[in-house]
């Protein structure tokens, strides 16, 4: 599964990534490629390091070894104007939205664009529409982001995400926390977008169901390595009874119910005895 | 494989956060937009509570000094009593408490839910410096508002000292005046009180600052960062006070 050349189209290539926190490792020698234009799905149980894969591909973390590549650039070399000129190419949405409270939806979404450009006010305006209306919230430009219910700060976010019409976009965890509609429209958006505006896309989640709609293909990660990879149909066919598990949601199997202890009926009784 | 330097970033950048700020002020010059918000949050909106104790600070003074005053039949310097203590000591400082309590407090709590809520590092993401834009602004805010505060307090608490001493125990109001403007100088007494103010009020918004950018991103960091914001700003206030006081009125 090791991959040592970068896919002809790939836009990020990750090489022998290996990343620690304190003494736990993260990521161990892992190496994948996100496919330009598609769709690509970095899946996994809760703390297995997804988001942390996010900040490292966009440089806010530094990995101990191994090269992360994005449109030929090896983002962990570059300086500091250059890795901020990247990510002006990228966007991001965080779980929370992270859009600034003290600020209107509008001015969040023309953030960026006051920010990076000299756009006259009247251009700012058509653009940050145009964003809105792509997330069905051009309505909601005069709220402000405490008034905003879950899925409409995500996608306020989004569209502040693609002010700047960025060459890709990372997801983190877009679905976490939503009501069905909201879940439904974010996978319609994600996936419309990516085909409309020529994105690539990297989703990190856990939620099967509604990354296996969209993705073109899905990394299944635990325990900081890539334990498979391919298309939805793939996994879900996949013979790993640990890939079964994950992508069915089954209580117990590889993955056990129980957390490491020691035996279940030594520590009811009192030590030592055993009737 | 491993570069030194990035490792050494994430360890350097809360060190050397003053200079990194302060290599962030030329930016704001550019932005003045900026700093007038934050003049507004940081100062105008410290003004009520300044106003208010300078004229109770300064009422107190009044009584207190006539008392002890009038027993040796010296009650108009009652005017030179007043001002000489809010000028020198309880302007720069006082107000300076006071807006650590009220606006460093503030800072801290803003910036650490900031932090909390993602909105610094979508800022990064977004390929915007959160120290240029949300941090520079502000100590530069608080750097300009702090001898201005002090100022309104010391003026304000000089006319509450006239209400007390001559509206309630019948010093002459001429006197009053005319002992202050007789022996308080302006270099000795009044630009050393706004020196005072200048370096309290650099201190106070710094570590207001730092401690909301360096709190850990959980709703008990931030409360953390707040309460050593009001701490720390207290002791350092107090501190370089002596210090201060000691190189300046030393050898009068």
């Amino acid at each position: 599964m090791e991959q040592t050349a970068p896919g002809d189209n790939a836009l990020i290539s990750v090489r022998q990534l290996s990343f620690s926190r304190g003494n736990k490792k993260i990521f161990n020698n892992v190496s994948l490629d996100i496919e330009r234009g598609k769709i690509t799905a970095i899946m996994g149980p809760s703390g297995t390091g997804k988001t942390t894969l996010l900040k490292l591909i966009a440089g806010q973390l530094y990995p101990d070894s191994g090269v992360i590549t994005v449109d030929g650039l090896n983002v962990h070399q570059l300086r500091r104007a250059e890795l901020y000129n990247l990510r002006k190419r990228m966007g991001m949405l965080f779980q929370s939205g992270a859009l600034l409270t003290d600020m209107s939806v509008y001015d969040n979404v023309a953030f960026p664009l006051r920010e990076h450009t000299h756009l006259p006010e009247s251009m700012i305006r058509t653009l940050v529409l145009m964003k809105l209306e792509a997330v069905g919230l051009r309505g909601a430009r005069h709220l402000m982001p405490n008034e905003l219910s879950g899925g409409m700060a995500r996608r306020i976010a989004l569209a502040r995400a693609i002010a700047l019409d960025p060459m890709m976009i990372l997801y983190d965890e877009p679905f976490t926390g939503q009501d069905p509609i909201s879940m439904g429209v974010l996978v319609h958006l994600i996936k419309a977008l990516n085909s409309t505006l020529g994105l690539t896309s990297i989703i990190v989640s856990h939620d099967v169901h509604e990354t296996s709609l969209i993705a073109d293909t899905i990394y299944v990660i635990s325990e900081g390595r890539i334990v498979d990879h391919g298309t939805p149909e793939a996994m879900r066919q996949s013979s790993s009874p640990w890939i079964q598990q994950f992508m069915t949601g089954a209580a117990d199997g590889p993955v056990p119910f129980h957390y490491p202890a020691k035996d279940y009926l030594d520590d009811l009784l009192p030590t030592g005895k055993r009737y | 494989m491993r570069r030194p330097g990035p490792a050494l970033l994430s360890w350097v950048e809360p060190r050397f956060f003053l200079l990194l700020t302060l290599s962030g002020l030329f930016s704001v010059v550019l932005r003045p937009r900026l700093l007038l918000n934050q003049l507004y949050s940081v100062g105008v909106l410290s003004f009520l509570i300044i106003f208010i104790s300078g004229l109770f600070v300064g009422m107190v003074l009044g009584l207190q000094g006539y008392y002890i005053l009038s027993d040796f039949g010296a009650e108009e310097t009652l005017g030179l009593m007043v001002a000489a203590s809010l000028v020198r000591e309880l302007g720069p400082v006082v107000s300076a408490l006071l807006f650590a309590g009220r606006a460093g407090s503030a800072l801290t709590a803003e910036i650490g839910l900031m932090k909390a809520t993602e909105q610094l590092s979508g800022m990064e993401m977004m390929a915007v410096d959160p120290i240029k834009r949300i941090i520079a602004p502000r100590l530069l805010a608080g750097l300009l508002s702090m001898p201005l505060l002090a100022g309104v307090f010391s003026t304000i608490g000089i006319i509450g000292g006239l209400l007390v001493g001559s509206g309630m125990l019948g010093v002459d109001d001429g006197a009053y005046w005319a002992q202050m403007q007789a022996k308080l100088d302006f270099y000795d007494d009044i630009v050393n009180g706004f020196i005072k103010s200048v370096v309290f009020g650099f201190v106070a918004s710094w570590i207001a600052l730092f401690e909301g950018y360096d709190a850990i991103p959980t709703s008990e960091g931030v409360s953390r960062a707040t309460t050593r914001t009001v701490v720390n700003s207290a002791f350092s206030i107090l501190g370089l006070d002596f210090i201060l006081t000691a190189l300046m009125f030393g050898d009068s």
